[in-house]
């Protein structure tokens, strides 16, 4: 019933903003519209467009950051499953996601100067021609937990759940790019996919990021069309996507219909600059540093998150309760999770799985009890098989607000 | 004497008792009361009907629609200069992009100046200034600690 109001609302305004001109629709924000002819075709002001409280195709227990372009963080006690249901996924749009999407005329295209051959490939060419594997492989984004960094950083201020787990099947980058030959000088892959610039430019690339040739080459690096055992989400890269677990999730490129393989580091939109780069020397917080002193991110860094209780928990009394979640830690894998009750002065050990797969994340567990009535905060910190723990604060400052790896806290009282 | 005043425990407790169930009946009919008022009303004959022009309006309304200081539809704080980001912020990306980030000034100068040689912004022309004071007015440096206070917690018993 709501729902068909909101379609009949939607229609009545759609066709009334087709016979309005611009300048009557100035009118309507009550103002004018200055520079209006600089307004790009198909743009119009954010206070005539169609508002929605859900990403289209997910949950709308989402919390949204961004409406055009999508972005949406997942709270952290939905991501309980070991594997994150496709609903509840995060959402990091760049662009504007392709609509009316054809998987019979799909192509994926491999060329680029280290290629030995460019070759097109068809949706069912790369189901029929290759191996299928699938994995579950953590893509977390490289800007989450920017909310925390002081002074602030520019951006979506991503706060936890900017991460999730799903199982992914496709075929193997490595057999794609070896079916058309990889030149001894390629360094570097790079994607394009099929959303479209902001601005409204179809021309204009939205993002075109990559890894290395050694990433690309790895077993679990993955050209998927499965999420989960179904159609990758509209919002996640329907009907194609790469898949790099354990890197900036920017790297693992949506609605995918070119890879090049390149002799130098891939140089499109989003890889130069201040884009998912930290400085390569620790800086105090809020320093300006140059652009050739910053280095890409690669590996995430090791991070848990508690999954539950939901924060907010209130306990009776010694009533003994579990505390659980996963742990990750970028290539590595995590050796051990640690919780602590009295804000970091002392910590227990948790129970630990071992990941299903490489890149996959880790469930850790533990039954506590809280000593005596009143406010605590259980935190959870991860250590990686190198030994590096995450930090308790955040840690150091940098120019974007990336790889904000600080010990997950949630709240809870005895009553 | 005070003695005399004292009214017995028991005698307390149900007076207590009936007051608080007065003021659940009070509260009762109030919202009886007003119900059945808003639904009579509803009833009542309109005086104007209602044209495609008037739906226009209506539209229209709910663009401008502002609520304690705020401008609903893009969730900006109503002060001098908003209309102008309205115009000028809304066209690519959502206002909520505006809206969740903080900057100075300069910062602000900075991220649109980075709009404009990266992604296709216009000119603001004599419009950047007052754009500019107002985001850097209302949407400044926040001023936080290495890890701040939990908030916005929802109690619930586990």
């Amino acid at each position: 019933m709501k729902k068909d109001r909101n379609k009949s609302k939607k229609l009545s305004r759609r066709k009334f903003i087709s016979n309005t001109s611009m300048t009557t629709l100035g009118g309507l924000l009550g103002l004018n519209i200055v520079f209006a002819n600089k307004l790009p075709e198909g743009v119009l002001p954010i206070g005539l467009r169609e508002g929605t409280d859900t990403v289209p195709g997910k949950s709308d227990k989402l919390t949204i950051l961004n409406d055009k372009p999508w972005n949406a963080e997942t709270p952290p006690h939905l991501l309980d499953p070991e594997v994150t249901p496709a609903d509840v996924f995060f959402v990091r749009n760049n662009g504007i996601a392709p609509r009316d999407v054809d998987i019979n005329s799909w192509t994926l295209t491999i060329e680029g100067e280290s290629a030995k051959s460019k070759k097109v490939y068809s949706l069912s060419d790369l189901k029929s021609k290759f191996n299928t594997y699938s994995y579950n492989l953590v893509l977390e984004c490289g800007g989450n937990g920017r909310s925390e960094f002081t002074p602030g950083a520019k951006g979506n201020q991503w706060s936890l759940g900017a991460v999730g787990c799903c199982k992914w099947t496709g075929v193997r980058l490595r057999d794609v790019l070896e079916d058309a030959g990889i030149k001894s000088d390629a360094v570097y892959i790079g994607y394009y996919g099929a959303d479209t610039h902001l601005s409204g430019d179809s021309k204009k690339v939205v993002i075109s990021r990559g890894v290395p040739i050694e990433k690309a080459l790895e077993d679990e690096a993955l050209i998927a069309w499965k999420m989960n055992d179904e159609d990758i989400p509209a919002m996640n890269g329907y009907p194609l996507r790469l898949v790099f677990g354990g890197w900036p999730a920017s790297t693992s490129g949506k609605w995918l219909n070119r890879i090049v393989i390149r002799n130098k580091v891939h140089d499109g939109p989003k890889m130069k600059g201040y884009s998912y780069r930290v400085p390569k020397n620790p800086v105090a917080p809020g320093t300006k540093v140059a652009e050739e002193d910053m280095k890409i991110i690669e590996s995430m860094p090791v991070k848990s998150l508690i999954t539950y209780p939901r924060t907010g928990a209130m306990v009776k009394g010694k009533k003994e309760f579990e505390v659980r979640g996963h742990a990750w830690a970028g290539d590595l894998e995590v050796s051990e999770v640690h919780i602590s009750i009295d804000f970091g002065a002392s910590w227990q050990k948790c129970v630990l799985s071992q990941p299903v797969n490489r890149l996959a994340w880790q469930q850790f567990s533990i039954q506590i009890t809280l000593p005596q009535d009143g406010y605590y905060e259980i935190w959870s910190k991860a250590t990686d098989s190198k030994g590096i723990s995450q930090p308790m604060v955040v840690p150091n400052w940098n120019p974007k607000g990336y790889l904000n790896n600080a010990c997950h806290r949630i709240a809870v009282k005895r009553i | 004497m005070a003695e005399k005043n004292h009214i017995p425990e028991h005698k307390e407790v149900f007076l207590k008792g009936i007051m608080k169930w007065f003021d659940l009946w009070a509260l009762v009919l109030f919202l009886l009361f007003s119900w059945f008022f808003l639904y009579a009303f509803n009833f009542l004959p309109k005086s104007e009907v209602e044209t495609p022009e008037k739906t226009a309006e209506t539209e229209s309304t709910d663009a401008d629609l502002i609520e304690k200081g705020i401008h609903v539809n893009s969730g900006l704080i109503v002060d001098d200069g908003y209309e102008l980001v309205l115009q000028h912020c809304g066209g690519c990306h959502s206002h909520k992009l505006v809206t969740q980030n903080r900057a100075d000034a300069d910062g602000w100068t900075e991220t649109i100046h980075w709009m404009q040689e990266t992604q296709k912004l216009w000119d603001l022309g004599p419009n950047e200034a007052p754009i500019v004071a107002y985001l850097a007015k209302n949407y400044g440096v926040k001023k936080k600690s290495r890890r701040a206070a939990l908030k916005d917690i929802e109690w619930y018993e586990l």
